[in-house]
Parts: structure tokens; sequence; C-alpha cells
């Protein structure tokens, strides 16, 4: 069986689409804070937030507390911090990630993100879609669809700089 | 020559029983201290519990009573979500003739996940863990005068919030170092952390004569011991051992070996005092000390809780 060979996408042209549509989703509701998921949806936020000259810090979510695979995987080593610089109670919030996969991380953050209070809503922006999700979860805007094997890992990375970038990893290959 | 696995860790080198510091690698016990500032930021919440052990049961098995520590890993397992049975063992299998093995035969029968065990005898935690199923966690919670390896993780927690960094530290440890399992496994964790400078501190019939060995330096005048450290961790001066020919009286260690105000400024002027507890004021320390702005020995109780989750759901998530 062959699997799809993508290219790698451009992680700063994706981003510039992702700053256009927060943008666009602030726009409309400029009440809203940006909460990234660590680690990468939360380098993303903080970006945006520059951009946007936005008042304060974003927030950052932690899911490995609330993660579904501890039974198989344990507990990840260097699963970073939430971090919420401000209240959650009543306030209107936009998750950031970089890849949207199964949903599950989301959903841990998401249960994590209750464990400080009620917010009025979330909703969820992303980089990349890469299908296969095995919950409904579904971002309110994409900046790009990319098709992935199951064995395929995409990930993020910053430079010091501060860029984006994507490295397409093999499992098991 | 047949080379023993550490019982702690499984064959990839994960921790499965937090039995001992010793022998255990830096990278292992980083992780925990870690893990662990992680879990004490659970404590700002407005939910102070996460899922993780939701649905395990931890037991209590304490063979020697301490309330206070049996109350830390209680608190610890319940902000996991673990459903935690406590068990006075030293009040009811044992003294009904019930041998060690035979009490845990029973309690894995009533599905334990983990064993947080507290005994007289040196090495009783190592003999459940090689007798317990293979899905069964044992942390010891003390034994005998061998180990406290949780006591040991919070101090290093502690010591590395207070002074970010193990490398360059002068660490005195006073008092009755020949009992203490505390002293123990202190001495193995500031070692494989890498403290280039661990001294003890007591009389002669107090201070075990192989610690040398460990590069440890001994000494047996505390202005002497304590000049210049960084951090001095007192022990418990344990009463029952005044009966002895050990001590003359608990007035007299004082005067040589309490910390007060005046021997403290003999340290550096950044000092931290900690104490595992319960203190006993005016025999190891002046209340004017253990009240004092070198004291940090109540944030060594919060970050108690932080440390034994983080033990606890680390090993865990581990399988044997």
């Amino acid at each position: 069986m062959s699997s799809p060979t993508p290219t790698v996408p451009d992680a700063e042209a994706l981003y510039a689409a992702l700053l256009e549509g927060v943008r666009g989703l602030l726009g409309t509701a400029p009440d809203t804070a940006l909460v990234g998921i660590w680690s990468g949806g939360a380098w993303l936020a903080a970006r945006l937030h520059a951009d946007l000259g936005l008042a304060g810090e974003p927030g950052v979510l932690s899911s490995a507390l609330h993660r579904d695979d501890f039974g198989e995987r344990g507990l990840a080593a260097g699963g970073g911090a939430t971090k919420l610089g401000f209240a959650i109670e009543g306030q209107r919030l936009l998750l950031i990630d970089d890849v949207l996969y199964t949903g599950r991380t989301i959903r841990a953050a998401i249960n994590e993100l209750y464990d400080f209070g009620r917010p009025a809503s979330v909703a969820l922006a992303v980089l990349v879609d890469r299908g296969g999700r095995e919950l409904p979860i579904e971002s309110v805007f994409t900046a790009a669809h990319v098709e992935l094997a199951p064995n395929q890992r995409l990930s993020l990375a910053r430079a010091d700089d501060g860029r984006f970038s994507f490295a397409l990893e093999q499992a098991g290959a | 020559m047949l080379s023993r696995r550490n019982p702690q860790l499984n064959r990839h080198g994960e921790l499965i029983h937090l039995l001992s510091i010793e022998g255990l690698p830096k990278a292992v016990l980083t992780q925990i201290l870690d893990t662990a500032g992680t879990f004490l930021s659970v404590n700002d919440r407005d939910v102070k519990k996460v899922p993780l052990l939701r649905g395990k049961s931890v037991f209590n098995l304490f063979f020697e009573n301490s309330t206070r520590t049996r109350t830390t890993f209680e608190i610890a397992a319940k902000r996991l979500s673990a459903d935690v049975i406590n068990l006075d063992i030293a009040r009811s299998s044992t003294a009904k003739g019930e041998s060690l093995l035979d009490t845990i035969a029973n309690l894995s029968a009533m599905h334990a996940d983990m064993f947080v065990v507290r005994h007289s005898e040196s090495g009783a935690p190592y003999l459940i863990a090689q007798h317990c199923a293979p899905h069964v966690h044992v942390i010891n919670a003390g034994d005998g005068g061998h180990a406290h390896p949780t006591q040991a993780l919070l101090d290093m927690y502690t010591i590395r919030h207070f002074k970010g960094d193990f490398s360059q530290l002068t660490v005195a440890i006073v008092g009755d170092i020949v009992h203490s399992r505390v002293a123990r496994s202190d001495i193995h964790a500031l070692t494989t952390l890498g403290v280039p400078e661990i001294r003890a501190v007591g009389p002669k019939t107090l201070v075990p004569g192989d610690l040398r060995e460990m590069g440890v330096h001994v000494f047996h005048d505390m202005a002497e011991g304590i000049k210049g450290a960084d951090v001095i961790i007192m022990l418990r001066l344990q009463n029952e051992r005044m009966s002895g020919a050990m001590l003359p009286s608990a007035g007299e260690f004082f005067k040589h070996f309490g910390l007060t105000a005046d021997k403290l400024a003999r340290a550096k002027p950044d000092a931290i005092v900690m104490h595992p507890g319960p203190i006993n004021r005016g025999v190891e320390i002046d209340s004017s000390v253990a009240d004092g702005t070198h004291s940090v020995i109540l944030p060594q109780v919060t970050y108690g809780i932080a440390v034994r989750m983080a033990v606890m759901s680390t090993i865990a998530g581990n399988e044997a």
C-alpha cells in the first residue's frame, strides 16, 4: 500500500493565513481571549498576540494532566504547564493549536480549562487540519488541510528568530 | 559477574516502584522534580484535582504510625483522583499474627493498584515489591533506618526551588544522622544531583563512621559544620534515643547542636533552614529560627504533596 507523500507545508505562509483568520474572528467578537495549546499552539498564540497588538498575555493550556492515553503512555515528560493570567469565568476563548488530528488533545485541554472555571464560549483555530478525527471536535478557522498517513507526524518548530517551520516525521520508518 | 537489575526500574529504565534513592539515575530524579512543579500549580485552581489515577486504588499500609506522612500521601492520591484506603496495620492483621506477605496477598485480592508502605523493618517495601502482582506499584514511605525516598525528593525540590542549581551548594545535615533514614536518602539524592559539598554534623555517637566513604564531610563541631552552608537540614532528635547512652540530655544536645540564630549567623546570609518535621522546639531548633526568615519548613510540607503526586503518577504510568 502506498502512502501519500505530501509536501511539507510552509508554516510561515500558513501563519500569515492564520493571522488574517484570527483577525477576522476577533473583528466580530473583540472581547475574545487567545489561549494556546502547549507547545506549538502556545508559540502561535504568543506571536498572534504580538502581531494583533492585543493587551496582556495569551493563556497557555497543557493537556498533559487530562490525557486519555495515560494508562498506555504514562506521564508525558515536559508536558508544559497551564498558565492563565486572566479569569476565564464568563470569558469568550479562542484556542489556538498547530495541528488538529484525532481531537483528543483538544478534549483533554478543554477538561483542563474547566478546572479553572466556566468560560462563556470556546472555539478553536488551527494551522493545519490533517483529518482523522476520533471525537466530534472542529475548528472555526483552519489555515490548511493536509492529508497524512497514520504513521506520519507533522510537528511545528520555532527558530531562535521566532520563525515557524514544519517537519514531517515517519514513525517506525 | 551476575548483574542484578534495580528492582525499581523496568527494562526501559523507567520507574515502577520508589523504594530507595540509591541507584536511581539523575534523569529519573530530575523528571520527578520537574513533574512536581506541574502539580504544584494544581493547588492554585478552582478544581484541585486531576484525573490521572481515576479508578485506581491506593492502599496506605502503615505498619508504623505516622499520621502526618500518611496524610500527605492520602492528599496526593486524592488530588490524582485515586481511591484511598488507609489501613492501620499496626493494630490489626499483624497483631493477629498474619505474615507480611499474607497481608499483601489479601490486599491484592481486593484489587489494589498501589501500596504506600511505612514499616519499622528495613527492606519491607522491597519484599512487598518482589511479591506483589506485576501491575501493582510500591512506594516506600520510610523503612526502618534505611530509606525515606519521598522525603528526600521533597527536600531536593525545596532546595532547587530556593537555590536553583545544585552544582555550587554546600549542604549541612545536622543532628541524629545514625538513626535517620531521611539523612541517608538525602545524602544519596544530593550526591546524584551533583552537590559538591555534603556535610554531616552531630555528636560522635550519632554520626556513623562510614559516611566518609560516601564523600560526606563529618563535623562534630556545629559552628564549623554549618560555616558557609547554603542549606541546613535539621533532623528530628527522637526522644526514644535519649534513654540510651547516646546523649546526656536534650538540654545538652541543644547547647551543642541546636540551631540558634547565633549559630545560623555562621552560614551564608541567604541560607535556608529545612526540617522534615515534626520539630522539637528547643531541642534541635530554636523557635526564633524555626519561625524565622531563613526557615522553609512549611513550604517543604506544601511541596511534599506535589512531589508525592509526581511519584505516584510517574510509577502508575510505567509498566513492569
